[in-house]
Formats: structure tokens, sequence, C-alpha cells
């Protein structure tokens, strides 16, 4: 059968309903099995043991010390490691990362590692271990990292993307540039122009999981991983590659996840907990302590963002630019493009220009977080774009519907919008009660708007019908917001059958074909589209096994509410065959029921939200306490509302945390100084109002039911409306994040001068 | 490692005498354990006091209350009678940690990690309160605030433990309150703190102590913060002068929790703060 991936109002009758998640039980009992919750005969312990300095040359490791320790079986330095990746700079950055070669780049960076019968062998050997630094000037500042005689961190990097080829390295790993129009002709027109700066802290995605994993390599160079992961496939792919293993001989299991936030699309230390359990020949389980998780994995990028919008009195804008710098760790990535492309994507603007800037710290690698990119963006446009409405005496959320893009609109990234949800919540705010409420004594209302791609990518799904004629869905997309719930009412829809008869497991990957990472919310979007090809394959074959049963042409078989039906005047009087009644006989008519599908899920449809928020600010300490929150995001069409609003309010929540608490400290030494939740200042549940949700329906026309993702796009808007609203509390605006109560109170008494 | 629970303070005191490696006291555990895991200390010796009978519990006396080294924070916010009596103290003790925390945590313990962060301490020594230390050769009765000489430093000598806290008995007309900042609402450390005691006569603030945290070395005690107060009604100028006295009186750092800058201005909005409380228990207007 074609694989139709339009969009076709299909009629539902289980999609949109509330059912329990399957995994719900052992999650509550803890059951459930995580990444540190598995154990091997004779496995080892593994310990990594990390650079104490920002920036240093490694001269010497000396491992013999800790060779001779009793119980140490594998002692392993980058040495054990060798180059494998053929050129390819990106993996041998991976590697690199996951192990230094002849340099630390950061606070935290791993520089050897052990494996010993228990963890206090392995922690005694890691003292063992002598490393002899020469420690380095470093750079941890975003702006500080390009000014002239900055340490240049990486030497072979040489800023891309400008003309000429520059002749020297640079901090500055690539520039990018996105827009169209004359933005200077724009700017001449304007009645009114805001130009402002703003930075944001680096924060980390604060799973409360640590990386874990078991790792067992064979003799004959086979291997297993179980492992906390976002994408399996992924991690084995990069795995057998760095380490000159086969794809198929390496076996990777994700083991349940305790939040990932895109932190888990990359892998950290199981590249050395696989070539640990090669060099000591026995299984080695590796788990990180909170400390390595905030030191050497997973932050977003700390930014530094200049934005500038002009406007007509009448509310149209005429120009807008934003130059945004992003610091990437000690690897170059994409993360300011990234950025540059989000930044004002949600406005229909004649001209636009936005340029990203890319640069290296001495900072660990930065990883995707939640939306990677957007959130920044948005607090320099969503802050501005209120300065501008205060400009010229609009409502700030009138003047944002008046700009809003929508379908046809050209996006200042590139392609053409097809229908869109931006419009849509800018008017269900301006109806929202929230907005009609009254606030108190040191009250303050805001709101911002945010934007996200989605991805699609490389999905397979196996559905098998068992004798009983209950059904078991095989995904490859690791399950991280209620996926398998989802998934699961999707096959029930197509097969018509209740949610009930219908179980979603994750396969490993010998069991299934290579499946992309859960990432770009696209996990419901994507598999979910294999699943309903997968059904639609199986009902193919229930229906030949329908007409077998019958002994009539399979034409005369259709498939209705679960059940096969036979048609026309000659058979239309056979009594229906449930898929219970098929499967039964199955052994008879050719064996096991099923249906597998492979697709490229294209065309994920981009996502809008836009936040309402109220703070109350204490003019004396500057504490701000959020007290009311409302999310309103498209969410194309809702498959299993509980985990669409789950994901609303995550995104807010984790928004809230870094809008107001959260952010990486470094000394004057370039140390981590609050590498733990003690200092590290996430928000707890008491911190926290409800967060309110809104869903809107704006089907995405490359989707059989319409789906878009929504994992993402609500952490986009939270900085900003937090922004705005502590600004329209206490009358001064915030242009640092996280607006601190320390950052608040500076600000309050430089304004008042007192 | 070897751990030790005996059921006397003498013998606790005799196992931490005779040790010649590091010995540690464990109460609850709750900052020991942590270190120990974050492996900043690796004890010889641990001695386990929540068997010693003498330290398990709350007892009125002639003097007042003498609250155990091993009674746990979450039973002093159940005794009705302390958290009438003592109310800032117990506010303090049970600002600790998170609920599972306050199940084991001890306010001797949180005196003895002798953190300048420590939120029981300005709380007890605002309520003038003393501890009883035996030792090898004697037992003696100190006022809090002798206790802790610097950051992890206190002035207990070698195998010397702290059996209990005293709280004096409290006059009639006074009242305490405790207060501190913190960016969340609960688990989370002091960035500045202070704790009021006063007594009131016909209205006007008789006698007080006035007590700061996280904004120097070791929580402060501070005169001129508690003369600025007495002799008035708590008028608005008496609170300003008692703000400025506690700014005055601060010295603090610049670190990953606040700016010198912030705590020295928010120290003196919670003194203001916390005094009213204070002022309304004993009965003020």
């Amino acid at each position: 059968m074609p694989q139709d991936t339009s969009y076709t109002h299909q009629k539902f009758n289980v999609i949109g309903t509330r059912p329990k998640r399957p995994d719900g039980i052992d999650k509550v009992t803890g059951r459930a099995k995580f990444g540190a919750d598995t154990s091997a005969p004779g496995q080892l312990v593994g310990l990594i043991l990390r650079s104490p300095h920002a920036h240093a040359t490694i001269r010497k490791i000396d491992t013999s010390k800790a060779e001779r320790l009793k119980g140490v079986k594998a002692v392993l330095t980058s040495a054990d490691l060798p180059d494998l990746t053929d050129g390819d700079r990106a993996m041998l950055d991976i590697l690199e990362n996951c192990m230094a070669r002849g340099r630390a780049l950061y606070d935290g960076h791993a520089v050897a590692a052990v494996a010993a019968i228990d963890a206090q062998t392995a922690k005694k050997a890691l003292k063992l271990i002598k490393v002899d630094y020469k420690v380095l000037p470093h750079v941890t500042d975003v702006d500080e990292a390009i000014k002239p005689g900055a340490p240049i961190i990486q030497d072979w990097v040489f800023t891309a993307g400008v003309e000429p080829k520059p002749k020297r390295p640079s901090n500055i790993s690539q520039r990018t540039e996105f827009g169209h129009g004359d933005v200077e002709a724009g700017f001449a027109e304007a009645d009114v122009i805001v130009e402002r700066s703003y930075k944001t802290e680096q924060t980390h995605q604060g799973y409360i999981e640590p990386h874990a994993c078991l790792a067992s390599v064979r003799p004959d160079g086979s291997g297993e991983l179980w492992v906390t992961t976002q994408g399996h496939f992924t991690f084995r792919n990069i795995c057998s590659s760095l380490l000159g293993m086969d794809v198929a001989k390496l076996k990777v299991t994700a083991s349940e996840i305790g939040g990932g936030f895109g932190g888990k699309t990359h892998v950290w230390m199981e590249p050395v907990a696989l070539a640990l359990s090669r060099k000591a020949n026995r299984p080695v389980k590796l788990v990180m302590s909170r400390d390595e998780v905030f030191r050497a994995t997973g932050p977003t990028c700390s930014t530094s963002v200049d934005v500038k919008i002009g406007a007509k009195k009448d509310g149209t804008i005429t120009a807008a630019t934003a130059e945004l710098r992003y610091q990437n760790g000690a690897f170059p990535n994409i993360w300011g493009m990234l950025g540059a492309m989000t930044s004002f994507a949600c406005y229909d603007l004649k001209n636009v220009k936005s340029i990203g800037y890319d640069i290296l710290c001495n900072r660990p690698k930065v990883a995707a977080y939640r939306a990677p990119s957007a959130p920044m963006a948005a607090f320099g446009v969503e802050s501005t774009m209120d300065l501008v409405a205060a400009e010229i005496g609009m409502d700030p959320v009138d003047f944002r519907i008046k700009n809003a893009a929508k379908e046809g609109t050209l996006a200042s990234y590139g392609p053409t919008y097809g229908p869109i949800g931006i419009g849509p919540t800018l008017e269900a705010v301006k109806n929202h009660p929230h907005m009609r409420a009254r606030l108190g004594k040191n009250q303050g209302r805001g709101m911002a708007c945010g934007f996200w791609f989605n991805f699609g990518g490389q999905t397979c799904t196996d559905l098998n019908i068992g004798i009983d004629g209950t059904v078991t869905l095989t995904v490859g997309t690791v399950d991280v917001g209620g996926s398998r719930a989802s998934l699961s009412l999707i096959a029930a829809e197509e097969l018509g059958i209740p949610y009930d008869q219908v179980i979603t497991n994750i396969a490993d990957t010998a069991s299934l074909g290579f499946n992309d990472m859960t990432e770009g919310s696209r996990g419901t979007f994507s598999s979910g589209m294999a699943a309903i090809f997968a059904a639609r394959n199986a009902i193919e074959v229930l229906r030949k096994r329908a007409a077998q049963m019958w002994e009539i042409p399979v034409e005369a078989v259709v498939w209705e509410k679960g059940e096969a039906k036979a048609m026309g005047k000659k058979h239309g009087n056979l009594p229906q065959l449930s898929l219970k009644e098929i499967a039964a006989k199955a052994p008879n008519t050719g064996g096991p029921i099923a249906g597998h599908s492979e697709v490229v899920a294209d065309n994920a449809g981009v996502s809008f939200a836009s936040h309402i928020c109220d703070v109350e600010v204490d003019p004396e300490t500057g504490a701000t306490k959020v007290i009311r929150y409302t999310v309103i995001q498209d969410a194309g069409k809702a498959i299993h509302p509980d985990y669409v609003e789950g994901q609303f309010q995550g995104g807010a929540v984790q928004g809230i945390g870094w809008a107001l608490n959260e952010e990486y400290i470094y000394g004057e030494d370039g140390r981590l100084q609050n590498a733990g939740f003690l200092d590290y200042r996430m928000p707890v549940c008491s911190d926290i109002p409800f967060i309110d949700t809104q869903i809107l329906e704006i089907p995405n026309p490359n989707h059989p039911y319409g789906v878009r993702g929504v994992g993402e796009t609500s952490i986009v808007p939270p900085l900003a409306a937090i922004g705005n609203a502590v600004s329209n509390a206490v009358g001064v605006r915030l242009s640092h994040v996280p607006m601190s109560p320390p950052r608040i109170l500076k600000a309050l008494v430089e304004a008042s001068g007192s | 490692m070897r751990f030790e629970s005996p059921t006397t303070t003498r013998e606790a005191v005799a196992l931490l005498t005779r040790e010649r490696g590091d010995a540690y006291v464990l109460a609850g555990g709750t900052d020991l354990l942590v270190r120990m895991k974050l492996d900043l200390i690796e004890p010889d010796l641990v001695v386990d006091i929540k068997g010693i009978a003498a330290m398990q519990s709350i007892r009125t006396t002639a003097s007042g209350t003498r609250i155990g080294a091993a009674v746990s924070c979450a039973e002093l916010g159940e005794n009705k009678k302390l958290k009438k009596t003592w109310p800032g103290v117990v506010e303090a003790a049970n600002l600790i940690g998170s609920d599972q925390i306050q199940g084991r945590c001890t306010m001797v313990g949180n005196l003895c990690n002798a953190s300048p962060a420590a939120d029981s301490v300005p709380a007890l020594m605002a309520a003038a309160a003393k501890v009883v230390i035996v030792g090898k050769k004697k037992r003696r009765t100190v006022a809090i605030e002798k206790i802790i000489t610097g950051p992890g430093e206190t002035s207990l000598a070698r195998g010397e433990v702290i059996e209990a806290i005293i709280l004096p008995r409290r006059p009639p007309k006074s009242g305490d309150a405790y207060l501190r900042f913190i960016p969340r609402t609960e688990m989370d450390i002091a960035v500045v703190s202070a704790g009021i005691s006063l007594k009131l006569e016909r209205g006007v603030i008789k006698s007080a102590r006035v007590a700061l945290g996280a904004v120097a070395a070791t929580p402060l005690l501070v005169p001129a913060a508690a003369r600025a107060i007495v002799g008035s009604k708590l008028d608005d100028a008496a609170l300003e002068k008692l703000a400025a006295a506690c700014s005055n009186a601060c010295k603090p750092i610049d670190d990953k929790r606040g700016t010198i800058e912030y705590r020295t201005r928010v120290v003196g909005v919670l003194a203001r703060r916390a005094a009213k409380i204070a002022y309304q228990r004993a009965g003020g207007a």
C-alpha cells in the first residue's frame, strides 16, 4: 500500500482520549529499570578521572600505580582509543570529549578511566593516576572569548561563513546569516526604533537520572550496551564507529529514561565504558555522579544577543535585526545558527536579518536542550517587541497579532509557511480570562511567543498480532514523555480495537531497523506515522486471512471497526470476523499476522506557542514568584491530551527555572562553582504554580492525523514572558537571565538611585 | 572505618578520645553522610549518638528547656509547648532541608557543622541558648555563640561532645522570630538570615538580642542592632536604625549564593521583618 502521509480529516474513536500509560505503575512503584538498574555477572565498576583545570596541556599520564593496585582490571587513557574517524572532525570531537587527547579543554573533561572490582578500589585507583598538566590561560565568557588576545581553544578552527577565508584560528567557529529584504531601508521607514542587548547564562537540562550504562564487549569483538539514552540506534552507530566495531555486532538496549530534554542525545561516557569492558574483558558499569553530570555533560549555551526592531506608529514592523553570540563549549556546533534561524520565525517581516555566531569557550560541550537555542533568541526578540509596543503606545498582544506570520509568509529563515498556529495562539491569548484577571500590589503580567521547527526523520515499526488478538507495537523511539500510550492509541485507532488490546514496546537495536532519536519533538509524530502504516499493512494481512477463512476473494473483504466484513450481494450475509477470531486461526491460515513499516517522516510541521505569566516581585529583596501561568500552543492534533499538556507544562517549568534562578557559575579559576542541585537552583515543586494549558489543533497537512510535535516549543517563550512580567511589575527592564534576586534588586536600586 | 553506637555520653566520649585517626559524631547524618559520599572526609571512626538516652528527649527543667543532641528537627516542630515558647527557634530548625531531612537532622548537628549559613544557629543565639558539653574530664555549659569559630570550625576540644541545648525560660511579654532569604521556597541554604528575640515592658522593648546568618565567617551576634531597638516601640525610625546596624555589622563575601551588595542590603530588610514578628509575638501592637 502506498504510504500517503497527507491529512485526511479522519473521524476518531480513541484518539484524543486519556487512558493510563503502560509504564506508569512501574514508575510510581519503583519497579522501572533505569540506566543504573541492571547488572551483569562479574561486572566491574567504572570511574572517570576528570580535569580540575579549565584549559591545560596534558604532558604525561602515569597510570602505573593504579594498574598495580589489587582489584583494578583496566586503566584507560586516550592511548587506548585510537583515532579511527578517518578525517571526520565531528566524530573526533565526540571521541575527544569522551576522553581528553593531550589537552584538557574544560573543568570536568575526562582524562583517564578505571574499571575495578568495586567502587572503593576504583576510587583508590583514580587517586593513584598522576596527570602532569601544564595549565593554560582560559576563557569562559562568551563575549570575552571573542576579544583580541583571548586564548584560542581549538587551533584548527577558522571562522566559517566569512569571506575571504580567515588566515588565523578563532574562537568563532562559524558565522551564519538569515533573512530577506533591505533592513537599512526598513529602518529608514520606521517611526520608532528600539535597540537593546541581552545576556543569558548557561543552564543544564537537569534530568534527575544521571548518565548510566552497563557495557559488555566479548573477546570476539561483539558487544552489548544497556544505557539511558534518547536514541539507542544513534548511540550504537557512534560507539561502534569510534571503537571500530561492526554496527550489527553491538546491541544497544535503551533503559527507561529519567529525563533527557536533549542531553541524552549525545554520548558522554558510553564509548569509554565499552573500551574499559573490552580492555578488562568483563562487563563494566559506569554511573555518573551529579557533579560529573553538571561539569561534563549537557548544558545549553550561554548567550549574548543584540536586537533592533523598527516599527511604524500603526504597529507595522518595518525592519528587524539580531546578532546572536552563542557559547558552544569547547567544541564547535551549530547552536548560534539555530538561534539566528528561530529568532524572528513568529513574524511576517518585509525586512529582516539575523546573524549567528558560534563561539568556543572553556566550558563543557554544549548539548541540545529542548528547542535548543530558541529560548535565548526569543528572550531578546520578545523583550524588544514589548519595548517597541510601549514606544508606539500599542497593546503588546495587538502589536504581535498585527505582525504575526501566517500561511504564505516567507519565514525569516527561508521557507514559506503552510497553515500555522501563531495567529490563533495570539487570538487565544487575547480572549483568555487570564488576561483580564486583576493584579495585586507588586504584581505584573507579561506574555511572549515562541517557535520551534520540529523534526521527522527515519523511523520503523513492527506490529504483531498475538494468538488471542492482542497487539504488540514495537517501536525504536525511546519513550521520554508518554509516547507508548500515544502510539498504542494510534494502533488501536487504525485497527478499530480498544486501547487496552495494544501494548507498545521499545525494541533494542538488534530487533528493529534504524530509528532516529527521540529529539526534535519527533517521537509521537514519526513513530505515530510509522504505526499508522504498520497497522494498515497488518489490516491487509487480516483481510487476506478473512478471505481465506471465508473462501472468497480478498477484494470482497473490507476492514471496519475492528472486524472483517464481506461485501456485495454474494457474500454480504456472512457474519463478520473479529480481529480476535482471525488471530485465533492464524496458525492454519499462513502463520503469524504482522505489519511492518519504515518511513522518513518529512514535513514535521512547525510549532508555535504563546504564554501568559503573572509574577509578584518583592521590591525589598528582588525575589520573584510566578503566581499564574498559561500556555497556549498548537498541537496539530493531540493524540493523548494528558501528555500534550504534560509537555506544555514541563517546558514552562524548565523555562521558569531558567528565567529566575538556574545558572552555571564559573569562578575566576575557570571551575564550575555550583555542580549540584543545592546551588544550581532548579525550582522545587512549591516554587511553581499550576500551569494552565490550552491546546489548539491546527492540523499539520503532512500527517494523516494532523499531528505536530509538541515537546519543545513550550520552553521558548518563558524567559521573555517572565522578563516582560517582571518589567511590568517593577517598572524596570531586566536584560540578563536569570533574573535572580540579586540582579533584580541591583536593577531596582540603580533605577531608584538610592 | 569503625562504626560505634554507644548508649551513654561517657562511652561516646571515651570512644572519641581513644581514636587516633579521624573521628566523627553521627546524629542525623544529613551533613556527615553527604561529606562522606562526596569524598570530602574519610572517617576512621563514626560514633552514632542516637542510642544515648540523655540525648533523645526534650525536657522542661528549672532553668528552661533541655533539648537532647539527637532530637530531630521534626520532633521540635511536633512539640506544641516548645513551638509556643520559642517559635523563632522552632521555625529556624524546621527550615532545614526537606521533610525527609527534617526527620533526621538535629540542631546540634547544624551547630557542629559550623556553617556560617546554619539556619538554627542565629535563632538559638538570639534566644540566648547554651550548650552542655561533655569531655573526658569535665562537663561544662557554654553560651552558644562561643561554639562556632569559623567555617567548619568549632571550639570543641578533641573528644568533647555536645549533649544538649538549653533554652532559657521564656520571660513574660517576650517573643522571637527567624527569617532567612532563599531564592526558592524550600530545600535551599540561607543567602542571608536574621534571628531576633526581644522582651517588652508596657509595649517598649526592654531587652533584645539580634543574630545574623550567612553574612560573615560565623553567625554574628550584633549587640549594636539590639541597642537600636531597645527603648523603642519598634517605630519606623527604630526599624531603620536596626537595619542600618545589621548592614554595618555584616562582613559578607561574594559567592555563588549571593553578592556582598545584596547580602548587606537584604540583611537589614530581614532584620526589620523579623523584629516586627517578634514584637507582635511578645504582645506588642
